[in-house]
């Protein structure tokens, strides 16, 4: 008993820098699933290629800090409105024209458009991994004796920062209401008078600026390649459905839960299978409680 | 029985090409299209008569492709032995997934996202266990024996891929005229009528799904059989389960030829762009891509619908 009470302290010495870890990580996983979420939560639809346009927006940063020296923090007032065009374009002239009203075809085309996005990268960029060098890469921040690195601890703040100017957005503003209210009741937000293929496409344009937040504060401390987004597509579903689709406060919570049993699993199972733990947690939602920990809709 | 008539010719038909084409590179062609069609028929059974999409049909391909590679490299089985086994262990797979996922009610895009992670676990087993050779993959000794189902020529594989692919258009044939089709493109088309009228649906497409997936699963035998090689990204990755649904979804959905069509198309552009653009890496899939967005945009009904309106119109 003793020893064993012995290696729990132990224990906690490396469990607790581990949470820390991976709340900082659940803070981007949250950031990319509050677009996901907003994009299934209006649209009714699961954007297949969400991947792929997190990989063009950390595409998007790195020749900003390559070519022209931007840091990527600075790129943020770049990206954002940038991946919002992006996503609004999209969503109004291939997916919206594509859907004729029909779920799998939505299903099909934003599939479509990962293959594409991805392969496209391949072509002109090739398969090399690239990485960025800034100052601030390599230092850390000491969190009550927990050394954390200093960009994971601004894409935590950051991260929330944007969490909220999106639930700002979506509360209070009329585009926010009409969101609202598209999700609702889609006939009766046109008959009285919203534009929705506008705010779907608005909806869209909304999901994909916050990957463009989320490439800005996740460049420094990882990488980009063509195939990145296939990482975080699955998380960031399983955060989705963790949370209850279209539910924020689920994805912000989920998001968290999601990077720290990444982090801890990752201790215990090494490397390479803890990440099985998040998925075996979707199937399990999916198939038990696909609603969500937090969601209503049965 | 003019469809079996058509699938007799058809298969007589490709049987004979070896004795006209000798180039090692046009026969390789014909194998990798008739592969390809292969794929495309196992995942039409159930994403096109079904109508439940999968986008991780890899689960079953890689499971299949393991079992064969696992029991002859490290039990030391025959291939001939372990052929049956993989479609089996594909069949099983599928019994899993689909138990699993019909018996709590995942339909469209929930049961595309279940699919997608079950491929994704099996990735990650695979990448992780010495068993199967974790991120190292495994190599398949080279015999060249039709004792160890490795024919010492390219006609021999073309002739192995063909009857897979014959098994393939049987299936989807008998899916067209009998009474277990007729009852899986009900419950695709509506669900709870079909449920009202008597129908089964969670035994319908639990059938459905054992039998796509052990079709899958000889594919991934084949590949094994044809490449000597498999490894966790090639076997569970992303790149086969869109493969296996580009074709049919090109071809026609829930059509006996669609699969077939939609493969012989994509190969075709796929050697069109080569010849266009060289041989650049990922090119050919930014092709199959936009052909994809286009033809759910404007031909929802594939090859097949286009060819049907033409000989109604004409």
């Amino acid at each position: 008993m003793r020893r064993a009470r012995g290696s729990a302290v132990l224990e906690l010495s490396i469990l607790f820098p581990s949470v820390l870890n991976g709340l900082t990580t659940g803070a981007v996983y949250a950031l990319i699933a509050l677009g996901l979420t907003l994009i299934y939560g209006v649209l009714h639809i699961i954007n297949f290629a969400h991947g792929a346009a997190l990989m063009v927006a950390l595409y998007g940063v790195y020749f900003l800090h390559q070519r022209l020296g931007i840091d990527p923090y600075l790129a943020l007032p770049i990206m954002v409105p940038a991946m919002f065009a992006f996503g609004y374009g999209l969503q109004r002239f291939v997916i919206g024209a594509a859907s004729h009203g029909k779920d799998e075809n939505i299903l099909l085309v934003t599939l479509g458009l990962a293959v594409v996005l991805e392969n496209l990268a391949l072509f002109w960029f090739r398969s090399d991994t690239r990485t960025i060098d800034t100052p601030y890469t390599l230092s850390t921040v000491n969190i009550l004796g927990a050394l954390i690195s200093t960009p994971k601890v601004v894409a935590f703040a950051g991260a929330l920062v944007a969490a909220a100017v999106l639930l700002l957005v979506v509360g209070k503003t009329d585009l926010g209401r009409a969101i609202r209210a598209i999700a609702k009741e889609r006939q009766g937000a046109r008959l009285v008078g919203i534009d929705v293929d506008h705010v779907f496409a608005m909806s869209f344009g909304i999901g994909l600026a916050c990957l463009g937040a989320a490439a800005c504060f996740l460049l420094p401390a990882y990488y980009v390649n063509p195939n990145v987004g296939n990482g975080f597509v699955l998380i960031a579903f399983t955060i989705v459905v963790l949370g209850g689709m279209g539910s924020f406060a689920g994805a912000l919570l989920g998001g968290f839960l999601i990077g720290v049993v990444e982090s801890v699993g990752g201790l215990w199972l090494g490397e390479s299978l803890g990440q099985i733990g998040i998925f075996l947690i979707f199937i399990a939602v999916l198939l038990f409680r696909p609603q969500g920990l937090f969601g209503a809709r049965a | 029985m003019r469809g079996l008539l058509g699938i007799g010719a058809f298969g007589v038909a490709v049987a004979m090409l070896p004795l006209f084409v000798t180039s090692g590179y046009a026969l390789n062609a014909i194998v990798m299209t008739l592969y390809a069609a292969a794929l495309g028929q196992a995942w039409n059974i159930l994403g096109g008569f079904g109508g439940q999409f999968s986008f991780g049909h890899a689960v079953f391909f890689g499971s299949g492709a393991y079992a064969m590679a696992v029991l002859q490299v490290k039990l030391g089985w025959n291939a001939w032995a372990a052929l049956p086994a993989a479609l089996a262990a594909g069949g099983a797979v599928g019994a899993l997934v689909g138990a699993l996922s019909f018996r709590y009610g995942l339909r469209g895009s929930y049961f595309a996202l279940v699919t997608l992670a079950f491929a994704e676990v099996f990735r990650i087993l695979a990448n992780t266990f010495e068993f199967t050779g974790a991120g190292v993959g495994m190599i398949v000794p080279l015999k060249e024996t039709v004792a160890d189902l490795q024919p010492a020529s390219r006609a021999g594989y073309l002739w192995l891929i063909l009857a897979l692919v014959l098994s393939g258009l049987l299936v989807s044939w008998w899916l067209k005229r009998s009474r277990y089709g007729a009852w899986l493109q009900a419950v695709r088309d509506d669900e709870e009528s079909a449920a009202a009228l008597g129908v089964n649906a969670f035994r319908v497409k639990l059938a459905a799904i054992i039998v796509s997936g052990g079709l899958m699963a000889a594919g991934g035998a084949f590949y094994v059989q044809y490449l000597h090689y498999i490894d966790p990204h090639i076997a569970y990755g992303p790149a086969v389960s869109v493969e296996a649904l580009l074709g049919p979804i090109i071809g026609g959905m829930g059509t006996v030829w669609g699969p077939l069509l939609g493969a012989g198309a994509l190969h075709l552009l796929g050697e069109a762009t080569r010849g266009l653009m060289g041989d650049a890496p990922g090119i050919n899939l930014v092709i199959y891509g936009i052909v994809l967005i286009l033809m759910v945009t404007f031909l929802p009904s594939g090859i097949v619908g286009l060819l049907r309106r033409r000989l109604a119109n004409a």
